[in-house]
């Protein structure tokens, strides 16, 4: 049975694409097959995070209004053969997403794909809506920080009243929380709210921390996700993410501050 | 600014307060989340009919919504101006 999961936050800026980007393809590492699709109609930039920028022919939109197939507008993934991008349509129109197209294209999707990852744009308008409506799962990315956390609850009070689970009474959403661009040595100082301070406040099952790192400027640079940075603390970060996500259990890895004295001393 | 204070401003951080005034925006939010659609319009027409018959101000009215675990109240506080 296919599951779909969305990545969402409310608010910009705190790492949605990132997220999709590194957990679609850690899936589909693992032997699933996944689709991540970008619903920020407008201002795509999935294919960018991808690297598949310049493959883009048709879009999820072109899809929608049939002027294209969906395997015409599916870019496969140059790094894993399992992972196939849909990409969001430049239009300026922001009625291009219909939720009737919407349905259509994820049960055509879920005829053939393991997993699909809905890469929500930010705030709460149709395409936020649209991209958490048929949810299974979701990602509530956040930052340690208030306007994001915020947001975040507001997001979940979205999920849990409109979505498709929430008005035909099924089961709710799976619900949990990624921290992103965390560092544990500024929430020892206590300038920085801790995973126990977001968790007080949200409530939600933890899925990971992801540690700010240099690594994910450096991946987004080059168009590869950063969980393919295998050496990187980030990369490492969003792997147990995946592992949990399919029912392993991993320590986590990045809630301490793991740096020595020296290196603290000098950086690094 | 002496040295000292310096060393003290640096252990207080500022983590704390962020906790603190998200717990309370948070808890407020939610709260009022779960009050019914009906309640500004309400308001609206409750001071509407009002002002026909005495000259009240828009914030003499308030209603507010409580909800328990088996009732639910409706308060309503109308505050009536000073006689001169």
């Amino acid at each position: 049975m296919a599951r779909i999961i969305v990545v969402t936050s409310g608010k910009g800026g705190v790492g949605k694409t990132t997220t999709s980007a590194a957990i679609a393809m850690g899936l589909a590492k693992r032997g699933h097959k996944t689709a991540v699709i970008d619903f920020d109609v407008g201002l795509r930039n999935l294919d960018l995070i991808m690297g598949c920028e310049r493959r883009v022919v048709y879009d999820f939109v072109n899809v929608i209004n049939e002027e294209a197939t969906l395997n015409q507008a599916l870019i496969r993934d140059k790094n894993c053969n399992l992972l196939y991008i849909l990409p969001a349509s430049q239009t300026r129109d922001k009625d291009a997403l219909s939720q009737e197209g919407v349905g259509r294209v994820l049960d055509e999707l879920k005829k053939d794909f393991k997993y699909i990852v809905c890469d929500s744009p930010a705030g709460i308008e149709k395409g936020a809506h649209l991209a958490m409506y048929f949810a299974d799962d979701a990602f509530v990315v956040t930052n340690p920080e208030v306007s994001s956390v915020r947001d975040s609850d507001r997001m979940l009070g979205l999920l849990a009243s409109k979505s498709r689970r929430a008005e035909q009474n099924e089961e709710p959403i799976n619900e949990f929380l990624l921290l992103t661009r965390y560092s544990p040595d500024r929430v020892k100082l206590g300038e920085m709210l801790s995973v126990d301070d977001v968790q007080d406040i949200l409530s939600l099952h933890l899925l990971g921390v992801i540690p700010e790192s240099k690594s994910v400027l450096n991946a987004s640079n080059s168009g590869t996700p950063v969980i393919l940075d295998e050496k990187s603390d980030a990369g490492q970060a969003y792997a147990d993410i995946v592992a949990r996500y399919l029912g392993e259990d991993r320590p986590h890895r990045f809630i301490e501050d793991k740096k020595g004295f020296f290196r603290k001393l000098f950086g690094g | 600014m002496s040295l000292l204070d310096y060393f003290r401003i640096s252990k207080v951080g500022t983590a704390s307060v962020a906790k603190e005034r998200l717990q309370i925006l948070v808890a407020h939010e939610r709260s009022s989340k779960n009050q019914p659609s009906y309640l500004p319009q309400l308001q609206k027409e409750l001071l509407a009919v009002i002002q026909k018959y005495v000259s009240v101000d828009q914030d003499a009215i308030s209603v507010s919504f409580e909800q328990d675990d088996d009732q639910e109240t409706l308060e309503l506080n109308i505050v009536l101006p000073d006689h001169k």
